[in-house]
């Protein structure tokens, strides 16, 4: 962890990125169980091709949870505050994601100094796959 | 000519998906192998407490886990309200956090539909559900906000 001061970061400042192995039906198979997430889209392969998709694809949230790693790789979790996510493109097989983030504001809210920090997961040809914010406190 | 889904705006209301379940270290653990997370502060209980933790702590995208791994069919509202699990795709999703949870708490989630509308003239339909997360003291630690993407079997992909 790297833990950051409020007065040691700027607008444009930004967190280690964090890269990810391409995505595997291997992955997709420890995900779905670690998650709880079984929606045959992203493990069953015909289930997938007979709703028009070519093939079983990743689950948002884990393309998400690879965000958070690189948000806890940066600050301990207690002082995100708030993790916003849009999912702008489907995770391909194959694809391999990289997080980065962003500090855009300082600001003071609640009492506490907080950063707002924006956050993209893309694969290894630049495409988003999802964009958002992150509200982190910072001492 | 694209035939709009026709989805009842009075499911909004609808509450679904509640269940108490026991943070459990093991699936922690599990959880931090299938995304490759290394710091050990999420796997090792030493080193959890060495950082102040009282045990592992849940990690920020768990919360949307949780609930799916202990309710029984935790999609089974996707059909009760008339949408294929086919045509689902998640849109947005947030989190608000206001306390940490750790292995050992008792959460007790509940969500509810707090919006339903078209875009792309039915094309495409939004579902927006709210849920909250309260641990075994009664405290607000999370507050999650999922917007799902129904898309129309018979519009253009």
């Amino acid at each position: 962890m790297m833990n950051p001061t409020f007065n040691s970061v700027e607008p444009g400042t930004q967190l280690p990125p964090l890269t990810v192995p391409p995505l595997s039906r291997a992955m997709l198979a420890l995900y779905a169980g670690a998650s709880g997430d079984h929606v045959p889209l992203h493990i069953d392969s015909d289930f997938a091709r007979k709703a028009g998709m070519p093939d079983v694809f990743g689950h948002g949230m884990y393309t998400a949870a690879w965000l958070g790693r690189m948000l806890t790789g940066w600050v301990s979790q207690e002082r995100i505050r708030k993790l916003e996510l849009r999912f702008v493109g489907i995770t391909h097989l194959y694809n391999q994601v990289s997080c980065s983030g962003t500090v855009v504001e300082k600001l003071e809210q609640d009492g506490e100094r907080r950063v707002r920090v924006q956050i993209v997961a893309a694969n290894q040809y630049g495409e988003k796959k999802i964009v958002g914010e992150a509200l982190i406190a910072l001492p | 000519m694209t035939q709009p889904i026709v989805l009842d705006k009075s499911h909004i209301g609808k509450t679904y998906g509640r269940v108490t379940t026991e943070v459990e270290k093991g699936r922690l653990r599990f959880f931090a192998k299938a995304i490759g997370e290394t710091d050990p502060v999420y796997t090792d209980l030493a080193a959890a407490e060495q950082a102040g933790y009282p045990s592992l702590p849940v990690p920020p995208t768990y919360f949307f886990c949780l609930q799916m791994l202990d309710v029984p069919d935790p999609t089974a509202w996707v059909g009760e309200i008339g949408i294929s699990l086919q045509n689902i795709l998640h849109g947005e999703q947030s989190f608000e956090y206001l306390e940490t949870a750790f292995a050992g708490d008792r959460l007790t989630f509940e969500s509810v539909i707090t919006d339903i509308y078209d875009k792309k003239g039915g094309a495409l339909t939004f579902v927006v559900s709210d849920t909250t997360v309260h641990n075994q003291a009664g405290n607000l630690v999370c507050k999650l906000k999922q917007s799902l993407v129904v898309r129309n079997p018979g519009g253009s992909k």
